[in-house]
């Protein structure tokens, strides 16, 4: 394990998140645990396109984590919320390991319909499955946090706590293994996959492994949103919702951890004030900031913060 | 890079802090609705952007004084209303986070809103958790009240149950000899329940029929071909559908030239709204529902001509349509239970004379209700709407209950009729309290448990 100054950034940020969930008033706290369930699914993301893929279907994985979970208290009767994160890890993790085998063949535009494909295949299952409620979904709570009984009052810091322990170790993870040996594989995949086969690593295998990782961070995106929300319907695999992880991931940058998780927050603020002031036209606010983001920012809002240095 | 992070985060909770510093506890001048409806996507056409014109007509002529008896007082309570409109679209999750922002932000003393179930489903435990009076205007499934008991959630309008039995009723008065059923609906939430319904409905009516075919098209399909040919293929004697807007309308369109409906008699649940952009193209006899006693189908009174004369001043001089009937009936709702909560804390007040401190005890029985006040006034209150009496019977008086009525068109001098208008009782069409409305079709519809 290598401890730099991101890592300890990393901690540092979870740590005062943590303190500021009881200071800051609620409407600001259930921002930013929407933010963090998104972000965790946009490390995913952003590990993906640092290796050189886009893929328009990671709902699927979002969704599966948020089902797994839902599952568990609607027909398991466990609604642990330490088990419903870890149902929702394992199920995408294993989805994702037999669809890689499938999945790490292509690139392009190959790869993004293909993972399309294969969620909006869970899509028109669940809008079939009436006993899970078709459209309309279900809902989830999550009534105890490795086996503590979580008092009524004090639901929404608990889930938010959690959402920042997850998302937190998520993104330490997730720097460590890009700063690794087979991290760093991913920015040679996306330059030159010849060269990388030259060098004596698989690519296959590379691609694969960082397919699995990416699935795995949006099933826990999605159980813990599952939590958050309390509600879950097939929306979640949807192909907009799918298309908006990439949004965000383009909005953000793949500079840093801190971009995914920093641009789910901007994004989120701004798509609620724009829901608030502007109801409408709230969509043409978001296209706008986009439209903005790509043309100034083409490194993501990221390179707000690296640009100033190299200058 | 590590400090400036750190600026970020501090600039940002300062930011915050300075914006959520309490206000101080003032004298309500105004009541703040927080108004949730589709303003994009599909159901904004049909439903969402009636139901926004609606409430924002109504709002005017509430805060005017120029309700009907016996809605004259000014506003709510006299204190005048105002409304904050959102987006319902972006699905289930972003409704929560966006509720959550209503309440907790804008601080709205009430929500009404959400046509979507799913929406409702997913906002009833959040209003509940957020302690805040909720009230749905539209939304259809049963699942609500049948799943879950709330204090703080209401809804004014009848579950969707209903639409399918007395559908089945009047179709069996019509038609006694059917025999061969089909239906095409939506391949979603709401789309599977009414044909669920009706299906379970008219089994349990007449014993015998067969179901010859079940079209579930994706929702927003558009091209029905297929869908024709095998509706036409199986020979039905009648054709079941809860296609809306833009599908009901290229369904239409693409059917009746294929002379199905000459032999199938078609009975649309949801048709009512849609036969003005239909002329011609509906068969006469079609058997036509609004989803209560709605549109043509609301008795002649002075609030049915308030409403319909408000919101033709709003839409530039269209009727309004189902969902501007439940906007009406869900702001009338709340503007009823608070006056009612109101009048009882004055009538309770102690007498003049009789107390030391009069003046004060005047001022605090003169001020408005409490939340909780405004529930107990709502719980099983009766009031008056422009489609009839609204009962809050069901769901521990949290959900409405009213009667239904069927009709059947007819073409007219270039105009679509409805005619043979007939009226179902609440009781013949609504399942008792504590019995899920599936149960209670299987049953053979008891009245008691």
């Amino acid at each position: 394990m290598r401890i730099d100054r991101n890592s300890i950034a990393v901690v540092l940020v979870g740590v005062v998140l943590l303190a500021l969930g009881p200071v800051l008033p609620s409407w600001a706290v259930s921002l930013l645990n929407v933010a963090l369930c998104y972000g965790t699914v946009v490390l995913g993301m952003m590990l993906l396109m640092r290796t050189g893929i886009v893929s328009f279907g990671h709902g699927l994985y979002y969704c599966l984590g948020a089902y797994a979970a839902g599952l568990l208290d609607h027909f398991g009767k466990m609604p642990d919320m330490l088990l419903m994160v870890g149902a929702g890890a394992v199920t995408a993790g294993l989805v994702a390991a037999v669809l890689g085998l499938l999945l790490a063949k292509y690139r392009d535009i190959f790869f993004a319909m293909l993972s399309l494909a294969f969620s909006m295949i869970l899509y028109g299952l669940l809008v079939k499955t009436a006993s899970l409620g078709s459209t309309d979904g279900f809902n989830v709570a999550a009534k105890t946090v490795g086996g503590i009984v979580i008092a009524e009052d004090s639901v929404r810091i608990v889930v938010y706590s959690l959402a920042v322990v997850f998302a937190t170790l998520s993104a330490f993870l997730l720097h460590q293994y890009l700063a690794s040996h087979q991290g760093r594989l991913a920015g040679a995949i996306k330059d030159n996959e010849l060269r990388v086969e030259y060098m004596g690593a698989s690519v296959k295998a590379a691609v694969h492994r960082n397919y699995v990782i990416s699935a795995v961070l949006a099933g826990i995106g999605g159980a813990l949103m599952a939590v958050n929300i309390g509600h879950i319907d097939p929306e979640m695999t949807y192909w907009p919702q799918s298309g908006e992880f990439v949004f965000v991931a383009i909005l953000s940058g793949t500079g840093s951890v801190f971009a995914p998780l920093g641009g789910a927050l901007v994004f989120e603020a701004i798509r609620s004030f724009a829901y608030e002031y502007s109801p409408n036209t709230w969509q043409m606010v978001l296209g706008i900031t986009m439209l903005l983001v790509m043309i100034f920012l083409p490194g993501g809002l990221w390179s707000l913060f690296t640009r100033k240095r190299g200058a | 890079m590590l400090t400036r992070l750190l600026r970020v985060a501090l600039t940002g909770l300062a930011i915050t802090a300075v914006s959520s510093a309490p206000a101080l506890a003032q004298q309500k001048t105004s009541i703040k609705i927080g108004f949730v409806t589709f303003l994009s996507g599909p159901a904004s056409g049909p439903f969402g952007v009636p139901a926004k014109l609606a409430a924002e007509g109504i709002v005017e002529s509430l805060n005017a004084g120029k309700g009907p008896a016996p809605y004259q007082i000014k506003g709510i309570g006299g204190l005048p209303v105002e409304l904050v409109v959102i987006d319902e679209a972006g699905g289930a999750t972003k409704q929560v986070s966006e509720y959550r922002t209503l309440v907790q932000r804008q601080d709205v003393d009430v929500v009404i809103g959400y046509i979507g179930s799913g929406d409702c489903l997913a906002i009833a435990p959040v209003a509940e958790e957020l302690k805040k009076l909720t009230v749905f205007f539209d939304c259809g499934t049963p699942r609500i009240f049948e799943e879950g008991s709330y204090k703080y959630v209401f809804r004014t309008r009848p579950h969707a149950t209903m639409d399918a039995v007395a559908a089945t009723m009047y179709l069996l008065d019509n038609r006694p000899a059917v025999k061969r059923v089909s239906g095409i609906n939506q391949n979603y939430a709401y789309g599977q329940d009414s044909w669920n319904d009706f299906e379970a409905t008219i089994k349990a009516m007449k014993p015998g029929v067969e179901i010859v075919t079940s079209q579930m098209p994706k929702f927003g399909a558009g091209q029905y071909g297929s869908e024709i040919s095998a509706l036409i293929a199986s020979n039905p004697d009648v054709i079941h559908s809860s296609l809306w807007g833009g599908d009901l309308e290229a369904f239409m369109l693409q059917a009746q030239p294929r002379d199905i409906f000459k032999k199938s008699q078609l009975v649309l649940v949801a048709g009512e709204p849609y036969l003005h952009r239909l002329p011609g193209k509906i068969p006469d006899g079609t058997i036509v529902g609004a989803r209560g006693t709605n549109g043509v189908f609301a008795p002649d009174s002075a609030l049915k001509r308030w409403l319909v004369a408000t919101y033709k001043a709003k839409s530039g001089g269209l009727d309004p349509n189902y969902p501007a009937y439940s906007v009406a009936q869900a702001i009338l709702g709340v503007k009823a239970a608070w006056e009612k909560a109101a009048a009882k804390k004055i009538g309770s007040a102690t007498p003049m004379g009789a107390a030391k401190n009069v003046k004060e005890e005047m001022e605090k029985a003169y001020a408005p209700p409490t939340q909780e006040e405004v529930i107990a006034a709502f719980e099983r209150n009766v009031f008056d709407s422009p489609s009839g009496k609204v009962h809050m019977n069901l769901g521990k008086g949290h959900q409405a209950v009213m009667g239904t009525a069927y009709g059947s068109t007819r073409f007219e001098n270039g105009v679509v009729k409805v005619g043979s208008i007939k009226y179902y009782d609440a009781d013949r069409v609504t399942p008792p309290e504590g019995v899920s409305s599936l149960d209670w079709i299987k049953s053979g519809f008891k009245r008691t448990k």
